[in-house]
C-alpha cells in the first residue's frame, strides 16, 4: 500500500530527521507532539502538528491509544514510532495491526521475540549464534548453582530490560542474593517485569553492532557494523563504523551471524544486533536484537549510502527490499558524537533550559542532525541529546581528524553540553589507537577527572 | 487580479473538503488566513484580514471554521474556554443521530456534560467546568480534536 502520509510519534532531532526524509518522498507528515514539543523545529518542518498532551510523556508520547487515534484522526496511513518511546512497544504495533495503520516498523510479535530477553537468546541459540554463558534463573538456589558453574563476575539483568537499567554486576557469589533482589525490583519498576537472568561479565568487551534490514518474508541482508564501546553506564556516546581492528574473518562471521538471526525471525524493518566481542578471546556473542531505528544510524548511512528511513518505509510500503547484499559496498570510515545538554563536570548531571546562540559545524563530510536552534528549549521531561555531529572520510584518522575539528567548532549557548567531553575523548591516544572495549570511558574519566568549567549562560 | 468575497467562498469551501486544517494565501498584497476550529482570537484576526479587502459579505466559512461571530475572549473576562483535556475524536451528541448535550444557548451548570472524546473506543465525558451559557461551539462532531484546543467558548454567569 502506498503511503503517502505518516504521523511521525517522536520528538527532538529523529523527529526532524524522519520528516526530513518523508519531505524528499514527497510524503506528507503530522507529528504527534506534546505541550511542550508544539513549536519545536520538527513541529515547524512537518506539514501539520497535532498537540497529543502534556508535556509528561507518561501522559503524551507513551500513551498507544492517543498515538493511534491521532493517526486515524489525520487519516495517517503509517506511523513512524522513531526510537524510545513506543517504538519497541508490541502493543502499538499490533493496535495498528487492528486498526489498520502501517507501523514502520516489525510485527508485534517480532517486538515481543526480541524484547524478552530471554527469548532472543534461545533464538540466538535455534539460530546457531552464541550467546555469553548464563541463562534464566527461577530461585537463588538455582541461580548460586549456575553462578558457580560460570564463575565471576557475573552480570545479573532483566529479561525485559535495556539501557542498564535492572543490570547489576556480581565480583562475589555472596553477593548474588542481594543484587538479584535489586535488580528485580528496578527490573519491575522500570519495565513491569521482575525476571532477571544470569550472564557471564566479559570484563574487555566491545559492543559491536550490525544494522541489518529485512524484508518480512525471510529476505534479510546487513550494512556492516558499527563499534559502540565508548560508552558511560551502558549509555553510548560515540560510535563509529567500521569497528576497528577487527580481524575480516570476525566481521564476516558477525555480519552473517546478524542476518541468520534476523532471518529466524523474518525480520521485518530496520533492525540491529548486538554483540560483544570479547577481545582477549577474540570470540563474540549475542546480547539483544534492538527492534527499531537506532540513533547512530546516521553512521552507516554514511558509509553505505543507504537512506535508512527510506528503506523502512519502502518496506513497510510492501516494496520489500529494494536493495541486495551486493549493493552495500561500505565506503571509508564514519564517526558520531552524541552532543547532549548535560554536564561532565556535575556527574553529567542533565542540563535543561532555553538554549541562546547556537553554531552547528558544517563542511565537507559532516552531517549534523538536530532539533536545536536558537531559542530552542531543551525540555526536562524527556533525554538529553541535542545533536549527533557525524564525519566520513576515507580513513579513520582523517575521520577523526575532521570530527574534532567539527566539535571544536560547535557553539551551544545557554545550557551546559559534553562537547568538551568529546574533544577529550578523540585527543586520547588509546581510542585513536582504535579498538577500545566498554570500559575505556570509565578509566578515562578515572585517570583525568573532569575540571569543573564554568559554563556560559546567555 | 484581485480577490472576490466569492472566490473566498470558494477557497473556504475547499478547505472545508481537505484534509487541511490552515491555510494562508498571499496574493496582490492581500493576506488569507483561514484555520479550522480556530479558537475566537485567531478567527477574529483571520477574518479582520480577509474583510480588508473583501467586505461585501465575509466568507462563507461552514461548520467547524470558527468565524468571529463573538467577541474575542480577551475583551470578554466572563467569556471562558471549555479545551479539550486529550486528543480524540469530539462528539456532540451521545450517539449518533441523538440531540446534541448542548446548543449555543444552553444554560450549563459546572458538571453539564457538553461533549464526548473518544480514544480508541474509550468515551470521556468533557463537562462545562463553569456555571454559565453556550456562546459558541468552534468544533464539530466527529472532528479530530488537540490536546488543549478549545472546544467551545461559555459565558459565566455572575
Amino acid at each position: 500500500m502506498e503511503i503517502r502520509r505518516i504521523l511521525v510519534a517522536n520528538r527532538g532531532e529523529i523527529a526532524a530527521r524522519i520528516i526530513r526524509t518523508c519531505r524528499e518522498l514527497g510524503i506528507e507528515t503530522v507529528l504527534a507532539a506534546s505541550e511542550a514539543d508544539c513549536d519545536s523545529v520538527p513541529a515547524r518542518l512537518a506539514d501539520r502538528t497535532v498537540c497529543i498532551g502534556p508535556s509528561r510523556a507518561s501522559e503524551s508520547y507513551l500513551r498507544v491509544e492517543t498515538i493511534v487515534q491521532a493517526a486515524l484522526g489525520v487519516r495517517a496511513d503509517a506511523i513512524h514510532p522513531g526510537y524510545g518511546f513506543l517504538s519497541e512497544r508490541a502493543a502499538l504495533a499490533r493496535l495498528c495491526e487492528e486498526q489498520r495503520v502501517i507501523f514502520i516498523g516489525p510485527t508485534a510479535a517480532q517486538i515481543e521475540s526480541v524484547g524478552d530477553k530471554l527469548r532472543a537468546r534461545s533464538e540466538a541459540q535455534a539460530a546457531s549464534v552464541a550467546v555469553v554463558p548464563g541463562g534464566a534463573v527461577e530461585s537463588v538456589e538455582a541461580a548460586q548453582s549456575l553462578a558457580r558453574q560460570i564463575g565471576t563476575p557475573i552480570l545479573v539483568k532483566a529479561v525485559g530490560g535495556g539501557g542498564g537499567r535492572g543490570m547489576k554486576l556480581v565480583d562475589r557469589l555472596d553477593d548474588l542474593p542481594h543484587a538479584m533482589e535489586l535488580a528485580a525490583s528496578e527490573a519491575s519498576a522500570a519495565f513491569g517485569d521482575a525476571r532477571v537472568y544470569l550472564e557471564s561479565f566479559v570484563t574487555r568487551g566491545r559492543h559491536v553492532e550490525v544494522q541489518v534490514l529485512g524484508d518480512g518474508q525471510g529476505g534479510v541482508i546487513h550494512l556492516g557494523e558499527r563499534d559502540c564501546s565508548v560508552q558511560r553506564r551502558y549509555q553510548k556516546l560515540l560510535e563509529e563504523s567500521p569497528a576497528p581492528g577487527l580481524s575480516d574473518e570476525i566481521r564476516r562471521q558477525l555480519h552473517e551471524a546478524a542476518v541468520r538471526f534476523a532471518k529466524r525471525l523474518a525480520y521485518r524493518g530496520a533492525g540491529t544486533v548486538e554483540f560483544l566481542v570479547d577481545t582477549t578471546r577474540d570470540r563474540f556473542y549475542f546480547l539483544e536484537m534492538n527492534a527499531r531505528i537506532q540513533v547512530e544510524h546516521p553512521v552507516t548511512e554514511a558509509i553505505t549510502g543507504v537512506d535508512l528511513v527510506a528503506e523502512q518505509i519502502a518496506i513497510a510500503s510492501g516494496t520489500g527490499l529494494r536493495l541486495t547484499q551486493s549493493d552495500i559496498r561500505p565506503q571509508g570510515c564514519a564517526m558520531e558524537c552524541r552532543v547532549n545538554a548535560e554536564d561532565p563536570s556535575r556527574d553529567f548531571l542533565p542540563s535543561p533550559g532555553v538554549v541562546g546562540d547556537v553554531s552547528w559545524p558544517s563542511g565537507p563530510g559532516i552531517r549534523v542532525d538536530t532539533h536545536i536552534a536558537a531559542g530552542s528549549r531543551v525540555p526536562p521531561f524527556y533525554d538529553s541529546l541535542m545533536a549527533k555531529v557525524i564525519a566520513h572520510a576515507a580513513t579513520r584518522s582523517l575521520t577523526l581528524e575532521r570530527l574534532r575539528r567539527a566539535i571544536a567548532d560547535a557553539r551551544v549557548a545557554g545550557v551546559a553540553t559534553n562537547l568538551a567531553f568529546h574533544i577529550a575523548v578523540l585527543n586520547d591516544p588509546e581510542f585513536q589507537a582504535g579498538g577500545v572495549d566498554t570500559g575505556f570511558l570509565a578509566r578515562l574519566l578515572e585517570r583525568s577527572p573532569l575540571k569543573t568549567e564554568t559554563v556560559a549562560r546567555g | 487580479m484581485t480577490l472576490t468575497a466569492k472566490d473566498v467562498a470558494e477557497i473556504t469551501r475547499l478547505l472545508e473538503e481537505s484534509n487541511f486544517d490552515e491555510l494562508y494565501l498571499e496574493m496582490d498584497g492581500l493576506k488569507l488566513s483561514l484555520r479550522r476550529g480556530a479558537d475566537a482570537t485567531t478567527a477574529a484576526s483571520a477574518a479582520s484580514t480577509v474583510s480588508a479587502a473583501a467586505p461585501a459579505s465575509g466568507p462563507a466559512l461552514g461548520r467547524g471554521l470558527a468565524l468571529a461571530t463573538v467577541p474575542p475572549a480577551a475583551d470578554d473576562p466572563n467569556s471562558v474556554g471549555v479545551t479539550a483535556p486529550l486528543l480524540g475524536t469530539f462528539y456532540r451528541a451521545p450517539k449518533p443521530g441523538a440531540a446534541p448535550f448542548v446548543e449555543v444557548g444552553s444554560q450549563v451548570e459546572e458538571d453539564t456534560i457538553i461533549g464526548i472524546i473518544e480514544v480508541m473506543k474509550l468515551m470521556n465525558t468533557v463537562r462545562a467546568g463553569v456555571r454559565g451559557r453556550v456562546i459558541q461551539i468552534l468544533c464539530q462532531d466527529g472532528a479530530l480534536v488537540e490536546y488543549g484546543e478549545t472546544l467551545m467558548r461559555l459565558g459565566k454567569t455572575k
